[in-house]
């Protein structure tokens, strides 16, 4: 494998790990409204997460900086091509970011009433625009010979890319209401349960429809099919399980979907990384948008150094707040804040 | 405007609003974390309730520095495609490493300190907020080494078509002089910054004579912090001139406005006018010497005038202005170094009332480190400005300009749009920002017998 090649796999590696594990994020932010059922059970869906999210979106971080790093072409490129959905994004996560920090540190229905629209809100259009973002380096976007985005905000808007975020919210609302079907008690985990068999049919037939879109894009020979039919098959598993007591294999069968959607939006495209509309001259490649192989030696070195460690304590992280956690595990005067 | 104006006004208004939070949650991570060691030393209970209350303000900031930190990541891409392209090779290296070795770092031991005051035995939970404070402080310095690298690049060789910039030298890079200091500086600055804050709170309750026990404790502390702190920044912002003045002249020559070569070279405290159109500004009150000591640290050093650089310059890479912004520079600079010798001053009071017990009830005292909150934003924020300024009109000193840094796809409209968006948002964060703080810093501390009763993890979370 080259050093290029290897550095595509590590940069999927980071964008499935960022999808699989802010995605029960994204999911438990659009649904805490819905499952909570109250204020105390809004806040255990939050609690939930809490110690989590914020090392989740770290991901997101390094897999755009390793971009950054290991191809500098790439990232310029989809960067400044996709403006303004990037900046709806940035407005996105900001959003939901401070909504998790600040929606208890004051009391007051309409305080809070803010902070959870901000989270909603924020925790929908993420998936959705990181969906259309990634759908569209598959689809194709104009691109010309100097590798700069020569399209318009419309080509950014085309069915299959508008469908990959829909497929994408709707994965991370299942996703998120697995989790906290594993992860809450009570009242909650009832009402998590119950809506991740709702999504769950949606999800599917989503799923379902991406996985033959994609397959037919990428247009590759059968082995390049695994992802999709992998995709299908975990999130028609996720739907039969949820509801059947069995908490845990329902998660692993959404993680699983995730990472294969991704796996295969990343499999259609190799060894391009951005389709041209303009003929398969101008598209992107592994090879004409890489850094040179002195810094992806030293970005190897980095990564599998530093990696592993990172790997160990996020995963210690996971052990420590391992607890499920109920309506009853949260104060129920809000005093959060006071020291 | 055009589009490089918007897209530079748009880079430095994020830029400097996020990096009022940096240094910020650098200074309080290390605040809270030594706190939390004296507690876990000696057990004292007002030591606990310090370090959740600054712990406390210290999460509310993480929280829009984190985010305002993504923006910046995202607006090379976004806004500097060209740059992005010609520099990735080497700047896009310490990017992600410090995405690697530092946010992850800071992010996750942030959760685990936050939610693991009762799941954690005492000693790890300690250790998690240290990990914190060295992951703020480990990601500064990978964005420092790649901001030096801006201002003193190293390490590099052009492609043969000249289009890149490619890394030959990781560690050239890494031990860049200018991020040496520049880096030192910076951490230093933070620490100031936590103190600042520490202070000017504890001012707050002492003067409203909440608990007035643990605030001149905190009070003490801060003060503590300062006084070396500030010694260090104003000894390391010095040694990083020096080096500025070895590898951008022009950076120094501006904050002085010094237009013809000078040696030995005042410096004047003040001056009326000046300006890249008024060469003859009246300077008021110059000290002799000065300029030359601060710029390359001799007495009679020589620094060379910007009618000099300026023709040095266009006969190296082409007919051009080359000479910053001089208002900006010459005021950035003495805002800077006047209120960092300000923030000293008042340390210095605060050790001379600390040593003879006074300072609870030190009025003025109390009401001007209440209103010194300010000053280290302020000098933070024109440190930046100095530096950044006096790169212009380069992105990469002597490598790329900044008028050819700019994504050549992104339209003006779209940056009109960005531009607002952020403004708007910005504005609003910072006052949801300012409020919180305000309304948590003014907050009577439960008292301690019911305090120590309760989880302090419930305090803190969501």
């Amino acid at each position: 494998m080259t050093l290029v090649t290897f550095w595509f796999a590590v940069l999927v590696v980071l964008w499935t790990g960022f999808l699989v594990l802010e995605g029960f994020d994204f999911g438990v932010g659009m649904l805490h409204g819905v499952v909570g059922g109250g204020e105390a059970g809004r806040r255990a869906a939050i609690r939930a997460v809490g110690p989590l999210w914020d090392g989740n979106e770290v991901w997101l971080i390094v897999a755009a900086a390793g971009m950054f790093a290991a191809f500098p072409g790439w990232y310029a490129t989809m960067f400044s091509g996709f403006y303004l959905p990037l900046l709806l994004l940035l407005v996105a996560l900001i959003a939901r970011g401070v909504s998790f920090e600040f929606r208890g540190r004051r009391d007051g229905a309409r305080w809070r009433r803010t902070w959870d629209a901000a989270m909603t809100g924020g925790s929908l259009l993420a998936p959705l625009l990181i969906g259309v973002a990634l759908g569209n380096l598959l689809h194709g976007v104009p691109i010309g010979a100097d590798q700069e985005y020569t399209g318009d905000l419309a080509d950014l808007l085309n069915p299959y890319s508008l469908f990959t975020g829909v497929t994408f919210v709707l994965l991370c609302a299942l996703h998120g209401a697995t989790f906290l079907a594993l992860k809450t008690t009570g009242g909650v985990r009832l009402r998590a349960v119950r809506t991740a068999r709702r999504v769950a049919p949606l999800t599917v037939a989503a799923v379902l429809g991406f996985a033959v879109w994609t397959a037919v894009l990428a247009d590759k020979g059968l082995p390049a099919w695994l992802p999709e039919v992998v995709a299908v098959l975990a999130a028609a598993a996720a739907a039969w399980l949820v509801g059947r007591d069995r908490d845990g294999a329902a998660f692993t069968a959404t993680t699983v979907t995730i990472a294969m959607v991704v796996l295969s939006i990343f499999a259609g495209l190799y060894p391009r990384v951005m389709v041209s509309t303009a003929g398969s001259a101008t598209d992107l490649t592994v090879t004409n948008t890489a850094s040179s192989p002195y810094t992806l030696r030293v970005m190897t070195v980095v990564a599998a150094v530093l990696l592993p460690v990172v790997l160990a304590y996020q995963g210690w992280t996971y052990y420590v707040f391992r607890r499920r956690v109920g309506d009853l595990d949260v104060p129920a005067a809000s005093d959060a804040g006071r020291g | 405007m055009s589009t490089v104006d918007l897209a530079r006004l748009q880079f430095a208004g994020t830029s400097i609003y996020h990096f009022l939070f940096v240094p910020l949650t650098i200074g309080l991570a290390f605040v809270t974390a030594l706190l939390q060691t004296s507690w876990h030393r000696r057990g004292r209970a007002e030591d606990l309730r310090l370090t959740r209350f600054f712990g406390t303000l210290l999460v509310i900031n993480v929280a829009v520095g984190v985010v305002t930190g993504l923006v910046q990541e995202f607006q090379f891409g976004m806004n500097w495609s060209a740059y992005s392209r010609f520099v990735g090779d080497v700047f896009g290296a310490p990017l992600a490493i410090e995405g690697l070795a530092a946010f992850f770092l800071e992010s996750v031991f942030l959760g685990l300190w936050l939610f693991g005051w009762d799941r954690l035995p005492r000693r790890v939970h300690l250790a998690t907020i240290w990990a914190v404070a060295l992951g703020a402080a480990l990601s500064a310095a990978f964005i420092m080494a790649a901001n030096s690298w801006m201002q003193r690049p190293v390490g590099y060789q052009l492609t043969a078509a000249g289009g890149k910039a490619t890394l030959t030298d990781i560690w050239a890079v890494l031990t860049n002089i200018v991020f040496l200091w520049a880096y030192l500086h910076v951490l230093a600055a933070s620490l100031v910054t936590g103190g600042v804050v520490v202070l000017a709170v504890s001012a707050w309750q002492l003067r409203r004579r909440s608990d007035p026990a643990m605030f001149e404790r905190s009070a003490r502390f801060a003060v503590v912090v300062l006084i070396p702190a500030t010694m260090l920044v104003l000894f390391f912002g010095g040694r990083l001139g020096i080096n500025e003045t070895k590898y951008q002249p022009m950076k120094i020559a501006a904050a002085e406005g010094q237009w013809d070569t000078c040696q030995p070279c005042a410096f004047s405290v003040f001056q009326i006018g000046g300006g890249n159109n008024d060469p003859t500004p009246t300077k008021i009150i110059e000290i002799p010497h000065l300029l030359s000591v601060l710029a390359t640290g001799t007495w009679n050093g020589q620094v060379v005038g910007l009618n000099e650089l300026q023709a040095q310059y266009q006969q190296q890479y082409g007919p051009g202005n080359y000479i910053p912004n001089i208002f900006i520079q010459y005021w950035s600079m003495r805002v800077m170094a006047y209120l960092g010798t300000l923030v000293l001053l008042l340390s210095l009071w605060g050790a001379w009332l600390v040593w003879r017990k006074r300072i609870a009830g030190a009025k003025w005292f109390l009401r001007l480190a209440v209103w010194a909150a300010v000053l280290p934003f302020l000098m933070n924020t024109a440190g930046w400005m100095l530096t950044e300024n006096g790169r212009q009109p380069w992105i990469v000193q002597g490598l790329q300009k900044v008028e050819d840094a700019v994504s050549p796809s992104v339209s003006a409209t779209q940056i009109v749009i960005s531009l607002s968006v952020f403004a708007l948002l910005y504005v609003a964060l910072a006052a949801v920002d300012a409020f919180l703080m305000f309304r948590f810093a003014r907050m009577q501390l439960t008292p301690a017998a019911a305090g120590e009763d309760e989880s302090p993890a419930l305090h803190f979370t969501y």
